[in-house]
């Protein structure tokens, strides 16, 4: 019986604990947003995280999507040839990437690039005492700091996962018309028939949701680190995976927003 | 009459869960002078700091400063306070995305007081004051030995001309010649700001130079003050066992066998 109870209170302690996390980075989020709308306003700083987040993941954002089109248009080929329904690549490569794949892989990169960076980042600037430093010299760190990194991970992502989106849809395009014999006009035709401005709209609403997720994780945990290189590396550790679980939930629940019927 | 202090800290109390950091601290700065707190690690001197600087609040006490109780200020009127208080930390904290005038001007520059054309000229002569030369403005803080790394951050502190300064652990990490530098430094700016300043130190000799009047803080209170040149003769049996670094006397270190 004590040992049914210890467990009972085990998990209730647990609960709590997330409860409490949830809110601390729900507060977190919405003190850092509401310093978008009060000035100062910390222009430079903002195109730095815009820059840092959107031009600098195009790289291992676009071959992510390339490699994930061609693959997909592969694999489809051969399942759906089973059914006699090879004309349905176009339309399944470009649904999955527009309203999938290209958000959530373009969220999963920049979180291990963008996520980490940032925790390690303020991690650092928290345990050497510079954001400590920065409340000294008359300088509101959530708005110095969090702010212009939230902004440009709500704006940049969207941009990112436009760009994933034209590539993914290219990748499967070339593997279809090249290797797989496919028609390149009527592929092209297909696909440009079949989407749907919805299916590219949610896909982007997602990837503004997604990079709030990470820029968010990534200031709160290396915002709140503790404990020198450890914690630095801790922080680091905890803003690429919480952002990475988050960005996976929401893209159920946004979904389900979005296409549920 | 005497000038009324221009700090008064009057019962602060801080904890962290059971752990009992500062226990009724009162003290009292005058204007003008310099408070050296010396202190044991551990004994609370850095969260003092925090508390006077508004970092960390305590659980209960006053902080006045100018008689205006700095604790229950709204967020404006506690930035208004902090704008007048330069502050160098113990390991200089200087920001290493932003070149060493940049760093020495943030304070300018975020109260929007000049533009960053003439912040970088007020920046190159505060960085004359601390004896660096005008080039060093353009490298980056990592690419400054330790000694420089302090001297920036004073020059940062004091760039805006603050009425309060405070110093944590100034020399610490300095060879003892380097020391003497940045202290006589502090004693030259202070006087040269007509600033009152607070520093917290384990460097008795840093302590020496740099302090009017010294006061230790030993397990969560202030259980001496006077002035600085008795440090070492301050007839307080605790203040003379942590001056001298004898191991035996009224503080017990905690050690695990």
């Amino acid at each position: 019986m004590n040992r049914l109870l210890d467990a009972v209170a085990a998990t209730g302690r647990a609960v709590l604990d997330a409860c409490r996390l949830t809110g601390r980075i729900a507060l977190f989020g919405l003190d850092g947003l509401s310093h978008l709308a009060r000035p100062p306003f910390y222009g430079r700083l903002f195109l730095r995280a815009f820059l840092d987040i959107g031009y600098y993941s195009l790289p291992v954002v676009a071959l992510t999507a390339i490699f994930t089109g061609m693959v997909l248009a592969l694999q489809s080929a051969t399942g759906l040839s089973r059914f006699n329904a090879e004309s349905a690549v176009a339309n399944l490569v470009v649904l999955s990437i527009t309203r999938e794949l290209g958000p959530v892989l373009a969220g999963l990169m920049v979180a291990g690039r963008v996520g980490a960076a940032m925790a390690a980042e303020l991690g650092t600037m928290r345990v050497t005492d510079q954001i400590d430093a920065l409340a000294t010299l008359s300088t509101n760190p959530m708005k110095y700091l969090v702010a212009p990194r939230l902004a440009g991970g709500l704006l940049a992502l969207p941009l990112l996962v436009l760009v994933a989106d034209i590539l993914g849809v290219l990748g499967g395009f070339v593997i279809a018309s090249l290797k797989l014999g496919y028609n390149a006009r009527t592929y092209l035709s297909n696909t440009l028939d079949f989407v749907q401005t919805g299916d590219v709209v949610s896909g982007l609403v997602k990837a503004a949701v997604f990079g709030l997720l990470v820029t968010l994780m990534g200031c709160y945990h290396g915002y709140n680190s503790r404990g020198g290189a450890q914690g630095v590396g801790a922080a680091t550790t905890s803003a690429v995976v919480s952002a990475s679980v988050l960005i996976l939930a929401f893209d159920y629940v946004l979904t389900e927003l979005f296409f549920a019927r | 009459m005497t000038a009324p202090p221009k700090i008064r800290i009057r019962g602060l109390r801080k904890a962290f869960g059971d752990k009992v950091v500062l226990d009724g601290i009162d003290l009292d700065v005058a204007p003008r002078t310099s408070m050296v707190i010396i202190g044991g690690s551990g004994s609370g001197k850095s969260v003092l700091l925090k508390c006077m600087l508004g970092l960390i609040e305590p659980d209960a006490g006053s902080i006045e400063i100018d008689g205006q109780d700095v604790l229950r200020l709204d967020r404006h009127g506690a930035e208004a306070v902090r704008a007048r208080i330069g502050m160098l930390f113990q390991n200089g904290a200087l920001f290493d995305s932003l070149p060493v005038w940049e760093n020495v001007a943030f304070g300018l520059l975020a109260q929007r007081q000049v533009d960053r054309q003439h912040a970088r000229a007020r920046a190159e002569e505060v960085l004359a004051q601390v004896g660096l030369a005008p080039t060093v403005g353009a490298l980056w803080p990592a690419e400054l030995s330790g000694g420089m790394q302090k001297r920036v951050a004073l020059a940062r502190a004091i760039a805006a001309r603050p009425d309060i300064l405070f110093f944590d652990e100034p020399t610490t990490g300095l060879d003892p010649i380097m020391g003497a530098v940045i202290d006589n430094l502090i004693v030259d700016c202070v006087r040269r700001l007509g600033s009152t300043a607070v520093a917290i130190t384990h460097d008795m000799a840093s302590a020496r130079r740099i302090g009017d009047r010294a006061a230790m803080i030993h397990q969560g209170r202030i259980v001496w003050e006077g002035p600085a040149t008795m440090l070492l003769d301050s007839g307080n049996a605790v203040v003379d066992q942590f001056t001298h670094g004898r191991h035996q006397g009224p503080i017990q270190m905690e050690l695990r066998r």
